[in-house]
């Protein structure tokens, strides 16, 4: 367990969410095509057993493997979990088991969801079959989830036939969707730092060793390892210490390119922050030019910096701080 | 302890044909090959890549154990943005160095046409600033920086990309080849984060790098040239804190040092016959050529302009066409410490600096805050 945060730093959610697509390769290839089609896939291994769902490398001989074979669509649960409350995306919406399925055939259990209804009517050892999806593109969740069969393993279904793997209009990739929900918090220093933007200033922490001042502060001297803890208003001016010219835009960004991203070390601090340079023609930025913030209305940060019409600084003043 | 085998995939665009453990497999199985040994002469397996999010796979080393023989045996991820691919490697030979294993695969990848590297790299954090700009926003105004300490002219960063680009010309597992580059078109391309022109970039890569290292018994068992490792060190410091020196780090001047210590080096301009190193925007030649010590602080530029470590130079820079022409993240650290071996092993075919007898693989990561550096030579070290 960690103490709570201090009921005044800052807490705001973060979600980061993206589709990534994933080639398959050969087996997965085959295997997800065959669930299109109805049809479950293994692989046989080196030592004559089936893998379902298939691999392409042997897990005890790491030899490439390229036996497929066909497995029935009912099977045996091994082992189980009740999932009394199902999240978001979980296969289906109402509780269910979470099951380990040997299929009939294969020796080894694919995860997937059972629809029962309730933990009574789930137990090791009772039959499953495949319920599927309505529409299937080529997806594990071509598999519904599985739900009770009665009857035992016919003599048909036992065994596992040989598949050459080859379908029409085989599906050679996926996409994944990826999210991951977090809460986040800038933590006492940065809160401080936010807490001061929001009047305009712009407030670090100075060292007591090195006596260097953090912008952002972050609680702590990554140098000397000690805490930060003597607050400090640096700027509101500062020394331009480098730059480069934007001219490809960005997405998410509506900045008009070209414009300048530069580096500014502000009046007291010890190092730069980056901030966009206007108020001045790009191509006459310079390394020293001396800069000041402009705030917009509602804005968390400076929208840019600029020039404050003072002599630039000498090379010597800020070379330093680059 | 020694590098016997190399394997690369051929570095493209997209490999749209494999799955990630088939892109690894590809190259884990080229280094046995040339190693002439199989997977249960393997006693450890060490891998690398970039940060899970680029891929959006977690861990992938777990899914990856049965396509690289590790079942059985101890495996382990090394992570240290873009310097893993290095670091990985000398995680791997610390292993063996210190007898903890005799034959170690070590390997690194990255799919980057499957992958999300802006999503990987910059998150939206809640409250503060978006980055203004990409990769190359970070890191085109430490090159200005670079320009105003040096009195470089701007013309140096051009006659890198020109360069390594021809070199890669010379490397078949290379992703880019401008069968039609000159310099002229270098100098022409789009100026995208001023100083930095589009060709002085790199490109983004799917590949994959594998190497066995062994001990003394299986270097004297192998049956091409090893590669025996001289030294080898990594070093880190924060991506930010007053007083950092972004041109010229001083996290990157210790690894060296330490690296030339280890082999007893003390003048790497002239003991050292060729350096792959890590340079994903051209400006970083003459820029690392000043940190790991073959110029002094100032001088880089001048070698590069004087064509000293053209692949027919005195002192050969990227002979394999380097980041610029190949770049699949997470592995692009272990092709350049791969490539240093292929030199003094007398493998690297057309791109083979003649009679390379000490070469350097070096990388660097994050925000120019995670180092890796190793030195192989074709004779074995004293002991």
């Amino acid at each position: 367990m960690t103490a709570a945060s201090p009921p005044d730093v800052l807490r705001a959610p973060l979600v980061v969410e993206f589709p990534f697509t994933r080639s398959l390769g050969p087996v997965q290839s085959a295997f997800l095509t065959g669930l299109r089609e109805g049809v479950v896939l293994g692989v046989r291994t080196s030592d004559g057993k089936v893998m379902v769902p298939p691999t392409e490398y042997d897990p005890v001989t790491a030899e490439e493997i390229r036996d497929l074979v066909e497995v029935a669509a009912t099977g045996t649960v091994t082992t189980w979990a009740w999932n009394p409350a199902p999240r978001p995306n979980q296969p289906l919406a109402t509780p269910f088991a979470w099951v380990l399925v040997t299929l009939d055939g294969a020796d080894t259990a694919i995860l997937h969801a059972l629809d029962a209804p309730g933990p009574a009517a789930v137990r090791t050892g009772m039959r499953v079959r495949v319920r599927w999806a309505a529409d299937r593109i080529g997806a594990i969740t071509d598999i519904a989830c599985f739900e009770p069969h009665e009857g035992a393993a016919d003599a048909a279904d036992a065994g596992a036939a040989p598949h050459d793997g080859v379908f029409a209009d085989a599906v050679t990739g996926i996409v994944a969707e990826a999210r991951l929900d977090y809460t986040y918090s800038p933590g006492r220093a940065q809160t401080a730092y936010i807490n001061a933007l929001a009047e305009r200033k712009t407030v670090g922490e100075r060292c007591p060793s090195c006596r260097k001042v953090y912008v952002p502060p972050r609680g702590a001297c990554p140098t000397c390892g000690v805490a930060t803890t003597d607050q400090v208003e640096v700027g509101p001016a500062g020394t331009v210490t480098t730059y480069c010219i934007v001219n490809i835009k960005a997405r998410n960004l509506d900045i008009e390119v070209p414009y300048v991203y530069a580096h500014i070390a502000l009046d007291g601090a010890g190092l730069a922050l980056h901030g966009r340079i206007g108020g001045i023609p790009y191509d006459q930025v310079r390394m020293g030019l001396r800069v000041e913030p402009v705030w917009t209305e509602g804005g968390r940060h400076p929208d840019h910096y600029r020039p404050t019409g003072e002599p630039d600084a000498d090379y010597d003043a800020y070379k330093e701080l680059i | 302890m020694a590098v016997v085998g190399i394997g690369q995939t051929k570095h493209v665009a997209a490999r749209h044909d494999v799955s990630i453990a088939g892109l690894v497999r590809e190259a884990a199985s080229r280094a046995l090959a040339d190693a002439e040994l199989t997977w249960a002469d393997i006693d450890a397996v060490v891998i690398g890549k970039a940060p899970d999010f680029f891929e959006g796979v977690m861990m992938p080393e777990l899914y990856l154990a049965d396509a690289l023989g590790a079942v059985g045996k101890p495996m382990l991820r090394v992570h240290t943005a873009g310097s893993v691919g290095g670091s990985t490697a000398l995680v791997a030979a610390n292993l063996v160095a210190a007898r903890v294993h005799r034959t170690v695969l070590t390997l690194a990848f990255e799919k980057q046409s499957e992958s999300n590297a802006m999503w990987g790299l910059s998150l939206p954090v809640p409250f503060q600033q978006p980055l203004l700009a990409g990769a190359g926003g970070f890191f085109a105004p430490h090159v200005r920086a670079y320009m105003r300490r040096t009195g470089a002219p701007d013309t140096v960063g051009s006659l890198v990309a020109y360069k390594d680009r021809r070199n890669a010309l010379k490397n078949p597992y290379a992703h880019l080849h401008e069968h039609d580059i000159t310099l002229e078109k270098v100098q022409a391309s789009p100026m995208l984060w001023d100083p930095i022109r589009y060709s002085e970039t790199c490109p983004s890569s799917d590949g994959a790098c594998a190497m066995i290292l062994t001990d003394r018994a299986g270097a004297a068992r192998s049956p091409r040239p090893p590669a025996w490792v001289h030294g080898g060190a990594m070093r880190s410091e924060p991506t930010l804190f007053a007083g950092k020196d972004f041109v010229s780090p001083q996290a990157g001047k210790d690894c060296a040092a330490d690296v030339y210590r280890q082999a007893g080096i003390t003048d790497p301009r002239r003991e050292i016959d060729a350096v792959e190193m890590y340079v994903p925007f051209s400006w970083y030649e003459p820029m690392w050529l000043e940190n790991l010590g073959f110029a002094d602080e100032g001088e880089g530029w001048k070698l590069t302009e004087a064509g000293v470590t053209e692949l027919d130079g005195d002192l050969p820079v990227n002979p394999s066409g380097g980041v610029l022409s190949t770049n699949p993240i997470g592995a692009s650290g272990m092709i350049r410490f791969a490539e240093a071996a292929l030199q003094v092993r007398g493998q690297a075919g057309e791109h083979q600096v003649p009679d390379a007898r000490r070469a350097v693989g070096h990388a660097y990561g994050g925000g120019a805050q995670f180092f890796a550096m190793w030195l192989v030579g074709a004779e074995e070290p004293p002991s």
